[in-house]
């Protein structure tokens, strides 16, 4: 049975550590012994630390700004770690965890922040598009670009992710009447993180996120976002469906943003901290450490390993900083157009020629 | 419009009307490409609800010509997804003034992913809009909304005028990696004229025409009042006026050493277009002749366009649309010829 009742969701390890029996989701991370989910529980502590570390950076002034994933990272690195590289990935902003799963190089992500670049990585180079800031607008890319591998006949599927605020967006709901009407090999993960900035879930929706899927004749599941595995079997089984030609499925990971949007907003306007407790409690990485733990699969020594490991990543991101060159100050009007532009091309050198002049010209 | 004769053969040259060589331009991408898809709203069975898609369907399969539901935004954004994949979409709008649900994917996405991500991405796609008014349609079904796309950057505009660069032009829109945004005049749909299916476009899809040599005035125009224009070259040299007429082609680019080397012949510049004034693309070309050819100016840049309202209903239409009269006024009052508005100039 895919298909999860309103208000239930899916959760394979619970908040205390321990594995529930989950019928239809189990044999999907029957693969994922103890050597696998210590992977997955690295994954999601470098990802903790890219997000400390860049929080930090911002506060000194060397990026301008971060949207933080902090207690997202079991449903990034969950639903990352189903796909294959092949597949094609369509983010919002905060995919940061998902993008360093697929091998983003640091530098070019932090480029973004830092305001040397637009979006960032190659696209091709690691399978997932320029990160969307006009929210929701990714579904339809995604969507798209499934259509494609369907007139390909390839088995590659795409992806989107986007938030609980993006379901209210129109493009968001054209993408499931697109996907549903093409049978599109597409995955619609919602990280319903319960805030839109500031915008409680509620003011969104009145329902369950996944119950709206149906209606548009995509089945849905509703998963533990905070439960690395369930999120693993989830997108495992949407990522089945779509290679054999079953069409688009939506997961709503529920999961909570236990951060700011970005560096530049303060939850505690609007964030009980009750609340926030109570998802602390609920957290992510945890329950993984505490399993494997309990299974004695985790000892210090392996502890000390994926610090060290996490340490070894947070320092390259913040040398990645250092080693950024400064942007040649023409190159913006070099990649508007793929084709030559006449116009551009005058402009660029009027303001070629305003420059020259600083250099020893006479102004 | 004769082709290149050289190439000519009796197999090639064929009178088609505008929206038939539209089908042809099309025909031939989908044949020559199998990365061309077409999208669009009723653009299969039924064949456009101006039929430019007429038998495509049939000759080349729903996932080749795709009706797409009801959605505009999201012909838009699949195409944006198509061509990550590798695609070349061509959508079509099914009119000019059900293009704003789309707009968004349009600037914000398809226009600016190629520079966002420093050139790693391409997004050829081709977006096709009648555009304009003429047909005694009902609201949203005439507008003429060039502007807004030729101001966003990273989108090519174009406009076609006849059924030879209708065929040549779209050819080179889907061909080109850039966004092109595709503006077919739709009351010149049934216009013929001769196409060469053969023929290598002769000129760069950037670059504009002088379709009549003049020393008195240059007319700048493009898509619909092309024809319109000529009618004024014509008219005026009964009364000794000799008018330059210019088809711009590309919006976007806006060709603008042809208009300043015409304009330094002749010293005088009236543009017409049937968008509303404001804003327009008569007030970008008025203005940068005025900067690139002051010296040259015997008198003011004129202005012949719709009006800053509404489209209107059909039964004003003659009156929002330039024409012939209205034209034919604004050369006069460029050569110095008073007419009835010509006090408003220095009125404020």
């Amino acid at each position: 049975m895919l298909l999860t009742h309103s208000g239930e969701y899916v959760q394979l390890l619970t908040p205390r550590g321990e594995r529930v029996d989950a019928p239809g989701f189990d044999p999907w991370v029957a693969d994922i012994g103890s050597a696998e989910l210590r992977s997955l529980y690295e994954d999601m502590l470098i990802s903790r630390r890219l997000d400390t570390e860049a929080t930090a950076l911002q506060r000194q002034g060397e990026i301008g700004l971060w949207p933080p994933l902090l207690g997202q990272e079991a449903a990034q690195v969950g639903s990352a770690h189903a796909l294959r590289q092949s597949d094609f990935v369509f983010g919002s902003y905060r995919e940061n965890a998902v993008a360093y799963c697929r091998g983003v190089d640091l530098t070019t992500m932090i480029s973004v922040w830092r305001g040397n670049a637009n979006a960032g990585w190659n696209p091709y180079d690691i399978s997932m598009a320029a990160p969307a800031i006009i929210i929701g607008a990714q579904s339809l890319h995604a969507v798209g670009y499934a259509m494609g591998c369907n007139f390909d006949r390839s088995d590659d599927i795409s992806i989107a992710y986007f938030g609980d605020g993006a379901t209210s967006q129109g493009d968001v709901n054209e993408a499931m009447v697109f996907a549903a009407s093409f049978s599109a090999p597409v995955i619609f993960f919602c990280q319903n993180n319960h805030y839109a900035i500031s915008e409680p879930v509620g003011v969104q929706t009145t329902k369950p996120i996944a119950d709206r899927a149906p209606g548009f004749g995509i089945p849905s599941i509703r998963v533990d976002g905070n439960d690395v595995l369930a999120v693993f079997a989830a997108t495992a089984i949407a990522a089945d469906r779509a290679r054999s030609g079953n069409g688009p499925t939506y997961i709503e990971a529920v999961t909570y943003r236990m951060g700011p949007h970005t560096t530049s907003d303060d939850p505690t306007r609007y964030r009980p901290e009750a609340e926030l407790e109570e998802w602390r409690a609920k957290d992510p990485l945890d329950r993984v450490k505490r399993y494997l733990i309990n299974a004695g699969a985790l000892d210090d020594a392996q502890l000390q390993e994926i610090d060290d490991h996490a340490d070894e990543v947070a320092k390259d991101l913040r040398a990645a900083i250092r080693a950024l060159p400064e942007p040649d100050p023409l190159s913006f009007f070099d990649t508007v157009f793929a084709e030559p532009n006449a116009h551009l091309a005058r402009q660029r050198s009027q303001h070629a020629a305003y420059l020259a002049a600083f250099d020893g010209g006479e102004r | 419009m004769a082709g290149q004769k050289t190439a000519d053969t009796a197999e090639t040259v064929h009178t088609l009307t505008l929206s038939k060589s539209i089908n042809e331009g099309l025909r031939r991408a989908l044949s020559d490409n199998e990365k061309v898809v077409l999208m669009g709203e009723d653009i299969g069975d039924l064949g456009g609800v101006f039929r430019v898609t007429d038998g495509l369907k049939a000759e080349f399969g729903p996932s080749r010509v795709i009706d797409t539901p009801l959605a505009e935004a999201g012909i838009i954004g699949t195409a944006v997804g198509l061509a990550y994949r590798g695609y070349r979409p061509v959508c079509e709008i099914q009119f000019d003034g059900f293009i704003y649900p789309g707009f968004d994917q349009i600037v914000a996405q398809v226009a600016k992913l190629h520079a966002r991500t420093s050139g790693d991405v391409r997004m050829p796609i081709t977006i096709r809009v009648p555009f304009g008014g003429g047909i005694g349609s009902v609201e949203h079904h005439s507008e003429s909304p060039e502007a807004y796309f030729a101001h966003t950057a990273g989108l090519r505009v174009v406009s076609c005028s006849n059924p030879q660069d209708a065929y040549s032009m779209l050819r080179q829109a889907i061909a080109s990696d850039d966004p092109v945004l595709f503006f077919e005049p739709k009351r010149r749909y049934w216009m013929k004229g001769e196409v060469n299916l053969e023929q290598t476009p002769e000129r760069s899809l950037s670059s504009a025409r002088v379709l009549t040599s003049g020393t008195d005035v240059t007319l700048v125009t493009y898509g619909p009042l092309v024809p319109t224009a000529m009618d004024v070259a014509a008219a005026a040299a009964e009364d000794g006026i000799s008018v330059e007429v210019i088809d711009l082609r590309s919006l976007q680019p806006v060709d603008f050493d042809a208009v300043v080397a015409s304009v330094r012949v002749t010293g005088r510049l009236v543009v017409t277009h049937e968008a509303q004034r404001f804003a327009g693309l008569g007030a970008e070309i008025a203005a940068t002749i005025t900067e690139r050819c002051f010296e040259y100016l015997e008198a003011a840049p004129e202005r012949v366009t719709g009006f800053d309202t509404p489209y209107p209903p059909a039964a004003f239409e003659d009156q929002f649309l330039p024409d012939l009269d209205r034209i034919l006024d604004a050369v006069d009052r460029a050569m110095g010829r008073r007419n009835s508005l010509s006090d408003w100039r220095f009125d404020g």
